[in-house]
């Protein structure tokens, strides 16, 4: 508030990356910490995103993994089902798609093909479903059951890139490369936002989570569609923003949100901030 | 979506919004349906073993570890031996999981297990709590035309580095045919003790070793369900199986070959 006051007063143009800034940290943050081990003998976490043990105490699992394998007809053991369950309470906490936004290493992948996107100028061609990504999770667990192999694995950019960085690459770059260009040459914000099954599990696991974006004070929005314009799923700004007429709240509720705060940094009118999906009721707009 | 529909006309059978809608439902359901079969394709024939590829000691049978195994890496972090990999894109093993090569760096069967005990989902079977029990292939001499023990000379290397010599890998003597009157010492592994460790086929000290470690279910062959040996089951009995057979001499043929 106080700085937003600031900068008008002073007519010094608004800062805009302090969420990207801070997202970019923890993309890169978490990835550091895990080759720490490899490169500096640090063992502050061993193993990669899928799997991993923290100061040789704390597991975790990755929920979309432990989900294959559990359709595959396996039985995880204790270790992951604790490491899944301590992963899904985090992220039912902080939003589920804050993995996509704040730790999965494809974002910086995806984020790069759209701003090269815009800045190049390329007119959107393919058009999907942004439901694509639950038809291919479904898809997916369903083959995984039938064949008993947790067939995503073989394709899997995210853990590819991941477990690339940390084991070692071999060809996966060519899938990265691939995902890279359908970005940007095939279909607009195409795999996080439209395919990844991965993001959808995360979806899913985070719907009904606490850390959302709120836009209370979305009566002072000037319509310059600043947010929509950055937001990696903007269908989820919509009610949120233009709902007041409709008895909407000002939380943004879209199961999709990544979370990602990028329309917080935008916005000239400091419309959005972070706050909890509770007290979702209309008074917090006017 | 919800918008554009409620500029149309209301929702029936009949309206251009829900054709649309019908419409792209059905070709995501069938794009998708198009793409994860494929995938499950190339994942299902991406998926056999190379013979020389060897998991660690606790895995599974080959296709449940498939489904059991999260490519995470923590045995392999945990080999104080670096002698686990994970497979990677382009190499001919199923990407991401956890596997090694014995010629190159056996394993050394830790007492503790450390790799088992890494795994979270039980890909590796906590179960496994000795590493004699461990069974990651079988040693098969597989070669016996260069094994010099075979020829006649006295290497025994594959023996000696056995960690369960004498029960794993013994060594049985023979008669040397070419000499007439030296012996063979010829190295026999014993799948009932054999772990699989590949230290004998690291060891081997042919340009290509000539005991090599394979997939148990490439190296050993299966008697029909309903075999009996009757040595085995005379033994069982503690009696002859049948009461009085009279064991007559058994004729050699005669010196000149039978006619």
């Amino acid at each position: 508030m106080n700085t937003a006051a600031l900068s008008t007063t002073m007519a010094l143009p608004r800062w805009r990356w302090k969420w990207l800034l801070l997202r970019r940290l923890s993309q890169v943050g978490i990835l550091g910490l895990f080759l720490l081990g490899p490169w500096a003998e640090i063992w502050v976490v061993k193993g990669n995103l899928s799997s991993n043990l923290v100061l040789d105490l704390l597991p975790l699992t990755d929920p979309f993994l432990l989900l294959q394998t559990a359709a595959s007809g396996h039985l995880p053991e204790t270790t992951a089902l604790l490491g899944t369950s301590i992963v899904a309470a985090f992220y039912l906490l902080v939003g589920g798609r804050a993995f996509c936004g704040w730790v999965c290493p494809v974002n910086i992948v995806t984020d790069t093909a759209a701003w090269l996107r815009e800045k190049l100028d390329l007119r959107p061609r393919a058009r999907l479903s942004r439901t694509t990504r639950y038809w291919l999770l479904a898809t997916l667990l369903l083959a995984t059951t039938v064949t008993g192999v947790v067939v995503w694995e073989w394709v899997n950019p995210v853990s590819m890139l991941q477990r690339g960085l940390i084991f070692g690459f071999g060809f996966a770059w060519l899938v990265l490369l691939a995902v890279f260009l359908f970005d940007l040459l095939v279909a607009q914000r195409g795999w996080c936002s439209h395919l990844c099954p991965m993001g959808a599990t995360y979806s899913l696991l985070g719907a009904g989570s606490v850390v959302r974006v709120r836009a209370d004070d979305r009566s002072r929005c000037d319509d310059c569609m600043e947010c929509f314009r950055v937001c990696p799923e903007p269908q989820v700004i919509q009610p949120a923003l233009k709902g007041d007429e409709q008895g909407l709240g000002p939380v943004i509720t879209g199961m999709n949100c990544t979370n990602c705060g990028r329309c917080i940094d935008v916005c000239d009118q400091s419309v959005f901030h972070f706050g909890t999906r509770f007290h979702n009721k209309m008074e917090a707009s006017s | 979506m919800t918008r554009e529909q409620h500029a149309e006309p209301a929702p029936g059978p009949q309206s251009p919004g829900r054709r649309r809608f019908l419409q792209e439902m059905a070709m995501t359901a069938c794009g998708t349906a198009l793409f994860g079969g494929g995938v499950t394709l190339y994942a299902t024939t991406a998926s056999a073993l190379p013979a020389q590829a060897l998991r660690p000691p606790g895995a599974l049978a080959e296709e449940r570890f498939l489904g059991a195994c999260v490519r995470c890496g923590l045995c392999v972090r945990d080999c104080p031996y670096d002698t686990l990999d994970l497979a990677r894109l382009g190499e001919p093993v199923a990407v991401g999981t956890p596997y090694f090569v014995a010629r190159q760096v056996p394993c050394e069967m830790c007492e503790d297990i450390p790799c088992v005990k890494a795994c979270p989902t039980g890909a590796l079977d906590p179960e496994l709590t000795d590493i004699d029990d461990a069974r990651m292939g079988l040693a098969v001499l597989i070669d016996q035309e260069t094994c010099l023990n075979f020829l006649g000379l006295r290497c025994d290397v594959c023996y000696q580095v056995c960690p369960l010599i004498d029960e794993a890998i013994t060594l049985e003597l023979d008669h040397n045919d070419r000499t007439g009157k030296h012996a063979r010492f010829l190295p026999t592994v014993h799948s009932e003790a054999c772990t699989g460790c590949g230290k004998c086929e690291a060891a081997c000290v042919l340009e290509k070793a000539a005991i090599k470690v394979v997939p148990m279910a490439l190296a050993k062959g299966q008697l029909g369900s309903h075999y009996r040996l009757g040595w085995e089951e005379q033994e069982k009995a503690g009696k002859p199986l049948l009461d009085n057979i009279i064991d007559l001499p058994d004729r050699m043929p005669a010196s000149g070959g039978l006619r």
